[in-house]
C-alpha cells in the first residue's frame, strides 16, 4: 500500500511537471521568441489569411500552378496519405489517370513524361512543395492562359526555388502557395 | 546519389561527436555523481522526492526495483485511460471534441504510450484534447523513456559491481532521467524546431479562404513541445495523424535532421555511458560498433529498393524517383529512407513517410529492425538491453565452442542468465508470429487489410512487430481502430515491454551477486572487433532463422510481384 501511494504521488508531481509546467512554458517561451512561427506562419494578404506558408492546398484552376494530389482533399484539419502499397491496382489506376489529367490540362501529347510528384499522394497530404522539374513543367501553360511571356514565368519558378541546405540535407523544392501568389502579384503589377 | 551518401555520413558524423560527451554526461547522472547545474537541480529533484517520502539514498534489490517500476507504469497507464474518457469535460480543449469513443480505443492508446510504443490507432487532430495530448501523452513520453534508461542502467549496475545485492534507486533513476537529461534537451530542441515552424500554441484551429476561395481550417496545437520529447525519447506518437511528415511537425530538412539526431541520440550514448560505467571503453565500442555495422547494411538496402523505385509506376510515362507516394517532396528519397531505418532502429516509430507505400524491399527494412528487437541503436535504453540480451547469446555460444563458462566483463554467465535470456528474445518473436498467424486466419483480422495480396500479409505483420517492438510505427493503410487490434495490438504491445525488462532485472539481480574473475589467456575478447562481428552475426541469424518464413511471403513476394509488374 505504502508503494502504491508512493507511486500514485510521483505519477501525480512528474505529471504536473512535464505535462502542463514545460508545455506551457515552452507555449509562453514560443509566443515571445517566434510569434509567427509559433501560429503556423500563416499568411495574411490584403488583411485576410489565406493560408499557412507550411501547409499546402489545393490549386485546380489552370491559372495556377497545380500542386500534389492529396489524399485528404488537402483537409489540415485531418492529414494523412493513401497508404497504397507497391503492388496496389488502385495505385496503378490512379497514377494512370492523373497522368491523363496531367497531360491533358497542359496540352502535351500522350507519350510525353509526367513528373512523378504530380501523380503521386504526399504523406502528410499537405505537402506544400513541388519539384523544381515539376513546377516548370507547368509554365508553359500557365504563361499561355495568363498572356504573360514562358520567360517571365520561368524566371519566377527559378526565383522561388529553395535548395537543399549545404547542397545535401533535404531536397531542391518550390512552395506552391507562395509562388501562385507570387505570379497573382506579377500580374497585378504589369 | 552521392548527395543522399554524403547526409548519411554527415548524420552519422553529427550524431557519433555528440552522442559521445552526452554518454559521458549520463554516466555521471546515473553514478550519482555532482554535475553541472546541480544548483538548480538538486532543489527540483528535492521537491519530487520529499511529496513522495523517498529517500533517493537507498539502494534497492532487483525485485523491489521491478515492482516500483511496474506499479508506477501501471498508475501512468490509468492516468492516461482515465484522462481520455473524460477528456470533454476537462478544459483545454478549444475544439470541444468529444471523450475517447470506446474503451478499447482508450486501452489500447493507454498501453502504447506507457510502454514507449506510441502505437496510433487513432487520429491525433480529430480526437485528443490539448490537454490529453499534454498532460497524458507528454507525460508518458517522458516517463516511459525514463523507465528504458532506468532498466539499461540497472543492467550496467548489475554488470559492473560486484558482490553486492542491489541495483540502485529507481526513483532516483527515473527523476534524474527526466530532470537531468530529457528535460533540457527538450527545452532546446523545441526552441529549434518552433524556429523552422513546428507550431507552439493552445488556439483553436484557424479557418482560412484559400487562393481558389477555398475554406480550408488548420489545425493548431502545443506541438513543438511533445515533438521534442517524442523523437528524444524514442516515442514517436505524433500529434497529427500524418505525424512527422505533417508540415506542422517537421517542416524543414534542418527539423526533419534534428528530429533524427533526438532519436538516436540518447540510446547511442548510452554505448559511452556503458563504457564510462564498466571503465573499459572498448567493450562500448565494440557494442556500438556492431550496431552502426547493421545500421549501415539496413540503411543501404532500404535507400537502394527506394532510389530504385516503382516499375509498375515508371511504365506509365512517369520521370524522377518513382517512390514518391507517401513522401514529401522536401524530404525526397534519401532523408526519407534515411528516416525510415533511424525510427525503427530505434524504437521509435515516428514517420516522415508512410512506411505502407514503400516497395516491399524498402518496407522490409524497417519491419526486419522491429522484428530483431530494435538493438540496432535502439530506443532509450530499450536498444541497449535488447542487445545485451544477444550479448549474453553471442558469449554463450562462443564459450560453447572453446568449452568454456561463459563469462562477460568477468562475470559468469550461468544456465540462469541463459534461461532468462532465451525468455526475454523467445515470448516476443513468439508474439509477434502468434498474434499475426490468428489475424490471419480470423475474419476480425483480415477486416483491417486495406492492400490485398502478399502486402497484406505485410500490414499485419507490421503491425504486430511493431507493437511487440514497442516501435508504434504502422503500416497505416492497416484498419487498426477495431475491437479486435486494439485489444491484441494492446495485450502485445505489454508482452512486448515487460517480458523482456522483468527477465533483464532479473538477470542484473543475479549479475549483480557475482564475483569478478580476473582475465586470463583463455578469456574471450569482448571488446574487440572480431567481437563486434560476431554479435552482429547472431543477431542477423537469429532474426533470420525466426522470422524468414514470414518475410518470404509478405515483402519479399511483393517485392518480386512489383518487378514483374503484377498488382493486386
Amino acid at each position: 500500500m505504502r508503494a502504491i501511494i508512493r507511486s500514485l504521488v510521483m505519477v501525480v508531481t512528474l505529471s504536473i511537471f512535464t505535462g502542463l509546467v514545460y508545455p506551457l512554458a515552452m507555449t509562453g517561451l514560443a509566443q515571445v521568441v517566434f510569434p509567427s512561427r509559433a501560429n503556423g506562419s500563416i499568411i495574411i494578404k490584403d488583411g485576410v489569411p489565406v493560408g499557412s506558408a507550411l501547409i499546402g492546398q489545393a490549386f485546380t484552376d489552370a491559372r495556377y500552378f497545380s500542386s500534389r494530389p492529396s489524399a485528404g482533399g488537402n483537409d489540415a484539419a485531418n492529414s494523412g496519405g493513401t497508404n497504397y502499397g507497391g503492388t496496389s491496382a488502385k495505385l496503378q489506376q490512379q497514377v494512370g489517370e492523373l497522368a491523363e489529367s496531367v497531360r491533358a490540362a497542359n496540352g502535351w501529347t500522350s507519350d510525353q513524361e509526367v513528373p512523378s510528384v504530380l501523380v503521386t499522394n504526399s504523406s502528410s497530404g499537405l505537402d506544400p512543395h513541388l519539384t523544381p522539374a515539376a513546377a516548370y513543367c507547368q509554365v508553359e501553360r500557365i504563361a499561355k492562359v495568363r498572356g504573360l511571356e514562358i520567360r517571365q514565368v520561368r524566371d519566377l519558378v527559378s526565383e522561388h526555388i529553395e535548395n537543399a541546405d549545404l547542397g545535401v540535407v533535404g531536397e531542391d523544392r518550390v512552395n506552391v502557395l507562395k509562388l501562385n501568389l507570387a505570379l497573382d502579384n506579377l500580374q497585378q503589377n504589369q | 546519389m552521392t548527395k543522399d551518401i554524403m547526409l548519411f555520413v554527415l548524420f552519422l558524423a553529427v550524431l557519433l561527436l555528440c552522442a559521445w560527451p552526452l554518454g559521458k554526461y549520463m554516466a555521471r547522472v546515473f553514478n550519482y555523481e555532482k554535475t553541472c547545474g546541480e544548483r538548480f537541480f538538486a532543489p527540483l529533484e528535492n521537491i519530487f522526492y520529499k511529496m513522495a517520502k523517498v529517500d533517493p539514498r537507498t539502494e534497492m534489490p532487483w525485485k523491489e526495483y521491478c515492482l516500483n517500476l511496474i506499479i508506477f507504469n501501471a498508475l501512468g497507464m490509468l492516468s492516461l485511460f482515465v484522462l481520455q474518457l473524460t477528456q470533454a469535460f476537462l478544459p483545454l480543449n478549444p475544439q470541444q471534441l468529444p471523450n475517447v469513443e470506446t474503451w478499447h480505443l482508450a486501452f489500447n492508446t493507454a498501453a502504447s504510450f506507457m510502454t514507449n510504443t506510441n502505437w496510433q490507432a487513432y487520429s491525433g487532430e480529430t480526437t485528443l484534447s490539448y490537454l490529453t495530448q499534454m498532460l497524458g501523452l507528454t507525460v508518458q513520453n517522458f516517463l516511459s523513456a525514463a523507465t528504458g534508461a532506468a532498466v539499461a542502467i540497472a543492467l550496467i549496475r548489475g554488470l559492473v559491481r560486484k558482490n553486492t545485492g542491489e541495483l540502485g534507486n529507481f526513483w532516483a533513476d527515473i527523476i534524474r532521467c527526466t530532470t537531468r537529461i530529457l528535460l533540457p534537451i527538450c527545452v532546446v530542441a523545441t526552441l529549434l524546431l518552433v524556429s523552422q515552424g513546428v507550431i507552439q500554441n493552445l488556439n483553436p484551429y484557424v479557418d482560412v479562404q484559400t487562393v481558389e476561395g477555398a475554406q480550408q481550417t488548420i489545425a493548431m496545437g502545443p506541438v513543438a513541445s511533445q515533438e521534442a520529447i517524442k523523437e528524444l525519447g524514442t516515442n514517436g506518437g505524433g500529434f497529427f495523424n500524418a505525424n512527422s511528415s505533417h508540415p506542422f511537425e517537421n517542416p524543414t530538412p534542418w527539423s526533419n535532421f534534428l528530429e533524427m539526431f533526438l532519436i538516436l541520440v540518447i540510446p547511442t550514448g548510452l554505448l559511452f555511458t556503458f563504457g564510462e560505467m564498466c571503465k573499459d571503453k572498448k567493450q562500448g565500442y565494440a557494442v556500438l560498433a556492431s550496431m552502426l555495422l547493421l545500421f549501415v547494411l539496413m540503411l543501404g538496402v532500404c535507400y537502394a529498393s527506394e532510389k530504385y523505385g516503382n516499375p509498375i509506376v515508371a511504365a506509365q510515362g512517369i520521370s524522377g524517383d518513382t517512390a514518391m507516394e507517401g513522401k514529401e517532396v522536401r524530404f525526397g528519397i534519401g532523408s526519407s529512407s534515411l528516416f525510415a531505418t533511424v525510427t525503427t532502429a530505434a524504437s521509435c516509430g515516428a514517420v516522415n513517410s508512410m512506411h505502407d507505400s514503400y516497395t516491399g524491399t524498402g518496407g522490409l527494412v524497417p519491419m526486419l529492425q522491429m522484428m530483431l528487437g530494435e538493438v540496432v541503436l535502439g530506443g532509450v535504453g530499450a536498444g541497449f538491453y535488447g542487445m545485451m540480451l544477444y550479448v549474453f547469446i553471442t558469449v554463450f555460444i562462443v564459450g560453447l565452442m572453446v568449452g568454456r563458462t561463459p563469462e562477460y566483463l568477468g562475470k559468469k554467465i550461468e544456465a540462469k542468465e541463459v534461461v532468462l535470456t532465451i525468455a526475454g528474445l523467445l515470448i516476443p518473436a513468439a508474439t509477434i508470429l502468434t498474434m499475426s498467424a490468428v489475424s490471419c486466419l480470423t475474419e476480425a483480422g483480415q477486416a483491417g487489410i486495406s492492400n490485398p495480396g502478399p502486402h497484406g500479409l505485410s500490414e499485419i505483420l507490421y503491425g504486430f512487430a511493431s507493437g511487440v517492438g514497442n516501435n508504434g510505427s504502422a503500416f497505416a493503410g492497416l484498419g487498426a481502430n477495431s475491437l479486435w487490434y486494439n485489444v491484441l495490438i494492446g495485450l502485445a504491445m505489454l508482452i512486448g515491454r515487460f517480458a523482456v525488462i522483468v527477465p533483464v532485472l532479473a538477470i542484473a539481480g543475479n549479475m549483480v551477486t557475482k564475483k569478478i574473475a580476473p582475465a586470463n589467456a583463455g578469456t574471450f575478447n569482448t571488446g574487440s572487433s572480431l567481437f563486434a562481428v560476431l554479435l552482429a552475426g547472431v543477431v542477423l541469424i537469429v532474426g533470420a532463422l525466426t522470422f524468414l518464413p514470414a518475410l518470404a511471403l509478405g515483402p519479399i513476394v511483393d517485392q518480386l510481384f512489383m518487378l514483374q509488374g503484377k498488382v493486386f
